[in-house]
């Protein structure tokens, strides 16, 4: 029993360190003073504020455009570094390619950021929505190559010659078989890009130019002038997308177990 | 149908016709993965509506000489003729063969239904006509009832059904089988060999099994080849494999058998004509009538089936036949058949099997009993490799 308290302890204590915080600015987001650490009451009223925030609601626009075209763009690119990289065994050039995919992923982001600002300033380009999205799009793909190759490792490749055999020429074996299989992978690294995306400061506000303030560089810089309960809420409108996203997530992982299960009861009836 | 299917299969001879065309014809291939060499030289013949078996231990290259027809690997050299066309450089979805994978491969995201129809989609048949054949192919296999099932919602017996009715959608030229039956336990593949005997009857087709199971390419095969590290050891009808091995590796791959090595010391005949030839092994002498092929003093071994060898506690009267002398040392009991293992007197082994015709629980010979053990002159085997 005293183990099983000590437990507890631990347990509380590890919980608390980690949400605290974040359940003081919900409850923050909420409040009807002015003074973020002065509670004055409860008031939804800082949530209308957001809403006439033409500032902020342009970055969380700029913020979700940035985060759909990267991570798609990231999920097209890092799905077919991943087949190069499982597939075509060994190719001239492979380990400097596996290297150079996973390069961003221990590259510190501030390199990161640099050095793309460095490549868009060289080659004249304008910086504004579209250098971010090739920003984050680069440093994206990495994550869904990653993924998406942990997952071909253990593909049966016999399915895919199944296909070339019964006549299914390559390109449509991989997109009748291939695909759908490792869809739930893909889907998987195409969140894990969006997420990135999502809350990315250091990159985008290298590579960023006038009129594309994604939502992070907008926080941070009303942060500087002092936080205000706007941030609040808005905050912890993302922090409730997020937990919603990450409830689906689970009760899938749910339903594919107890799918399986039904699955394999079937296995052994016949139908009547 | 089953019932005409032996005197049909025993008529089916077209590798002894010397104008018979082959249908698939493998020509001098040799297939090398780095340093290793897979398959070395090898030159096969296949004839059409044949039942063959590719059978050999695993490494031996028999997978890869089928995948090379699949059109998964390209020969490194040499090549692969099918209906007298050289289809080197045809990618596997525009070669009229089908293979059922050893491991089924199955598309998990689709039907029973939607696998079989798989094929007959890329061929864009009118819808109809799919489902027509669908069906058939689900009545072939006994599956009719399973058709909107996925794959993980079949047993093992089911899901190898499936894999043969999605092979077979299709009326490919050619079957590859590639160990078809390996997953599924005794009884139920014993079944099987018969079904694939007879859909491959029915349905007119060539069927190409790799196999490492020795009884189930006995039991399916019109002709098996023997593999051995890339080579052929041998090509026959299953009979003429048991009965007439070409060397002490066949001998010994298929089926049990007892072998002493030994030298030849008199022929009765020439090389090549029939006669009595007696070798001496280290002791024992044994007589054995059939064609010749060694001379005097040839190293050759002497191999005789343990079916073939009659234990009794008596010396023979017949001074004609081959005669040992041993005790008996262990006896497997196998229900149809007991097989008695013999110590011979100069310590080495010697086995004779015996059908149980009696229902006796009690055997007239057991452990310790002296006992003769001999065969008739045409029973034994010479083999020279």
């Amino acid at each position: 029993m005293k183990s099983s308290r000590f437990d507890a302890t631990v347990l509380t204590l590890g919980f608390a360190f980690l949400y605290i915080p974040i359940v003081i600015l919900i409850i923050y987001s909420f409040n009807a003073s002015r003074l973020v650490t002065v509670w004055g009451g409860f008031s939804l009223h800082w949530y209308q504020t957001m809403w006439s925030n033409q500032g902020l609601m342009d970055a969380a626009w700029v913020t979700a455009r940035v985060g759909l075209l990267s991570a798609t763009l990231g999920t097209v690119l890092g799905t077919m570094a991943a087949m190069a990289l499982v597939r075509y065994g060994r190719f001239p050039g492979r380990m400097l390619f596996s290297g150079m995919i996973y390069a961003p992923l221990v590259m510190p982001e501030v390199i990161t950021g640099l050095s793309m600002l460095l490549l868009f300033v060289a080659l004249g380009v304008d910086r504004g929505f579209w250098t971010v999205v090739v920003a984050h799009t680069t440093f994206t793909m990495c994550y869904v190559a990653i993924v998406v190759q942990s997952r071909l490792l253990t593909f049966d490749r016999s399915l895919e010659e199944a296909a070339l055999d019964l006549g299914c020429p390559p390109v449509k074996t991989f997109f009748r078989i291939t695909l759908p299989l490792i869809f739930p992978a893909v889907i998987a690294g195409w969140m894990l890009a969006f997420t990135l995306s999502l809350d990315d400061l250091v990159i985008a506000s290298f590579t960023t130019g006038p009129g594309a303030t994604t939502l992070p560089i907008k926080i941070y810089s009303q942060v500087r002038l002092g936080v205000t309960p706007e941030i609040n809420a808005i905050c912890t409108i993302l922090i409730g997308l997020v937990t919603i996203g990450v409830i689906i997530a689970s009760l899938n992982t749910k339903r594919a177990e107890l799918r399986r299960v039904h699955d394999e009861h079937m296995a052994l009836r016949t139908p009547s | 149908m089953a019932k005409t299917l032996g005197p049909v299969k025993r008529k089916f001879s077209p590798w002894t016709d010397p104008s018979a065309v082959p249908f698939i014809r493998f020509e001098n291939i040799t297939k090398r993965f780095g340093t290793f060499t897979a398959v070395d030289n090898l030159t096969l013949d296949i004839y059409e509506r044949e039942f063959f078996s590719l059978l050999g231990p695993s490494g031996c290259g028999k997978t890869t000489l089928m995948r090379m027809l699949a059109g998964f690997e390209e020969p490194t050299e040499g090549r692969i003729l099918l209906q007298g066309k050289d289809i080197r450089g045809v990618p596997p979805y525009r070669r009229p063969t089908n293979m059922m994978f050893q491991s089924y491969a199955l598309f998990p995201h689709m039907t029973v239904e939607k696998n079989v129809a798989f094929g007959l989609e890329q061929d864009k048949l009118p819808k109809g006509e799919i489902a027509a054949r669908v069906e058939e192919m689900l009545k072939l296999v006994k599956l009719e009832d399973f058709a909107r099932r996925k794959p993980n919602q079949l047993s093992g017996g089911q899901r190898q059904r499936v894999a043969l009715a999605r092979s077979l959608a299709k009326r490919p030229q050619v079957l590859l089988l590639d160990e078809p039956l390996g997953a599924l336990d005794k009884k139920l593949r014993e079944e099987t060999q018969f079904e694939l005997m007879d859909i491959q009857t029915n349905l007119g087709l060539t069927f190409l099994i790799v196999t490492h199971d020795q009884e189930e390419a006995m039991t399916v095969s019109d002709r098996i080849a023997v593999m051995d590290k890339g080579v052929i050891v041998q090509v026959a009808t299953p009979a003429e494999i048991y009965e007439a091995p070409n060397s002490r590796y066949v001998a010994d791959f298929i089926g049990d058998i007892n072998i002493m090595e030994g030298t030849v010391a008199a022929t009765q005949s020439a090389l090549g004509a029939h006669g009595t030839i007696r070798i001496e092994c280290d002791g024992v002498s044994v007589s054995v009538d059939q064609e010749c092929q060694a001379a005097v003093g040839d190293k050759v071994a002497f191999a005789v089936r343990p079916e073939k060898v009659r234990i009794s506690p008596d010396k023979p009267v017949d001074s004609a036949v081959n005669a040992v002398h041993g005790e008996v040392w262990d006896i497997g009991y196998l229900g149809d058949f007991s097989v008695f293992i013999v110590k011979l007197d100069d310590g080495r082994v010697m086995r004779a099997a015996q059908a149980n015709v009696s229902r006796l629980v009690d055997r007239p010979i057991t452990f310790g009993d002296m006992v003769w053990l001999t065969w008739p002159l045409d029973a034994g085997l010479v083999l020279t490799r």
